[in-house]
């Protein structure tokens, strides 16, 4: 079936198998590498992409779905080549990662939780980043890079 | 994990869904938000041959006064629920418990309605709707019918839609100013209940709804009944597991299970306020 979506800005067209799993388009067709797949039963969040501007989790959702609809991913998210999204420096600075395999899907699921809930508490985040595990279980210093993020300290 | 092919059509209509349903019979199956149904599909736990997608159905998706209830259309996300001050002044249960299913990128996708349809006796939404007293109504070939929530799920995975039928409105009575909590225990933040129990004081009375007690969400009725003939919260919640048939998993059980039905159930009474 021909799709056409945009992704990061971009209008990407294909045609796909209607089982095709949005997150295998991304990764097999359009070779957007950076959204991973880690558990591939929703449970994880490492395949969390932004579909018109909410975090969603690729392996649970059709390609064909996906057809006319917005979607971020990591690549779409820094503003340019040599700056990073907000959100991306407060995990550098904050040391909000360890072996990196959750990172794109948490900074995804973060700035999410920031457009729904700009002030959040510890709590908030904590709860907001449920769905997203970090087997490194670098919980605390990723909660600290959204809190810095939320707090403003890194602005672009 | 990559699902068994299949066809797919969209819908724009409930009408067009229905006559697709009447068309292709019990190999189809209507896709809403994905989130209960592609995962089995993704473990061939469910093999649709077609499968058809009202997603784009966006007259389904609405939280509406009803008079004296609240109307939800089924393709109303779960964060719309959530998010409604619509809900959170006149049915708060409904709106609470929906922020607790999944997480936040299931909640952004899954919608009440493909919930309920889905019929999981472990989800969150069934514990709300059934404590509440609330109706689903389904919409067929020949017109609509409201079916009582009691009457609703039938099974393990079994609802009362026929093939050919699809849920477009749930509607539960407006709650302002009632008792209500919704107690649910698991392991990770995101996962299903091991056991949920909802509470709900309505009309004079207490309601109170299990899930994942038993192959269906279910009313706690010996609770409910000893809690009419006077007893305390913590004596009828004694009774939480009676009439239940609670399932052994990875997780919990039989045993495990009838115990946090009567801590939970207590839990979920004392802060409904009954005492």
């Amino acid at each position: 079936m021909e799709i056409s979506v945009t992704v990061n800005g971009e209008t990407r067209t294909g045609d796909v198998e209607p089982r095709t799993l949005l997150v295998y388009w991304l990764r097999d067709d359009l070779r957007l590498t950076g959204t991973n797949i880690g558990c591939d039963t929703s449970s994880c969040g490492a395949c969390t992409v932004h579909v018109n501007g909410e975090s969603v989790k690729s392996c649970t959702m059709l390609a064909v779905q996906a057809d006319g609809e917005d979607i971020l991913t990591i690549e779409g998210l820094a503003p340019s080549e040599d700056e990073l999204h907000p959100m991306q420096e407060a995990f550098r600075q904050n040391h909000g990662l360890q072996c990196g395999y959750c990172t794109p899907g948490m900074v995804m699921a973060a700035v999410s939780l920031l457009e729904e809930n700009p002030d959040p508490s510890e709590r908030d985040v904590r709860l907001g980043l449920e769905g997203n595990l970090c087997r490194c279980t670098g919980y605390h210093n990723i909660v600290k890079s959204v809190l810095a993020c939320a707090a403003g300290e890194t602005a672009a | 994990m990559i699902p068994a092919a299949f066809d797919y059509v969209r819908a724009g209509s409930a009408e067009e869904a229905i006559a697709l349903l009447g068309e292709h019979g019990d190999e189809a199956k209507l896709l809403a938000g994905g989130h209960s149904l592609l995962p089995m599909m993704k473990l061939r736990l469910a093999v649709p041959s077609v499968l058809v997608d009202i997603g784009r159905v966006s007259d389904l998706s609405y939280i509406n006064d009803g008079g004296d209830h609240i109307a939800v259309g089924a393709l109303t996300r779960h964060r719309a629920l959530e998010t409604s001050e619509l809900l959170a002044a006149e049915c708060p249960l409904l709106g609470h418990v929906a922020g607790e299913v999944g997480d936040p990128q299931v909640r952004h996708r899954g919608t009440i309605g493909g919930s309920l349809a889905h019929s999981d006796p472990a989800s969150d939404l069934p514990a709300a709707v059934l404590a509440l007293g609330g109706s689903l109504v389904a919409q067929g070939p020949n017109g609509s019918r409201e079916i009582s929530a009691g009457d609703f799920f039938t099974g393990y995975f079994e609802s009362a839609l026929a093939d050919d039928e699809m849920l477009t409105e749930i509607r539960v009575p407006k709650a302002p100013g009632s008792g209500w909590n919704y107690q649910k225990f698991n392991r990770r933040a995101q996962d299903w209940a091991i056991v949920g129990a909802a509470a709900v004081t309505v009309n004079g009375g207490t309601n109170v709804a299990l899930v994942n007690m038993g192959s269906v969400p279910l009313r706690a009725s010996a609770v409910e009944a000893a809690l009419a003939g006077g007893a305390s919260a913590a004596d009828a919640a004694e009774q939480a597991a009676e009439g239940t048939d609670a399932p052994t998993d990875l997780n919990a059980t039989p045993d495990y299970r009838n115990h946090l039905a009567r801590v939970l159930t207590r839990r979920a009474l004392e802060a409904a306020g009954v005492s």
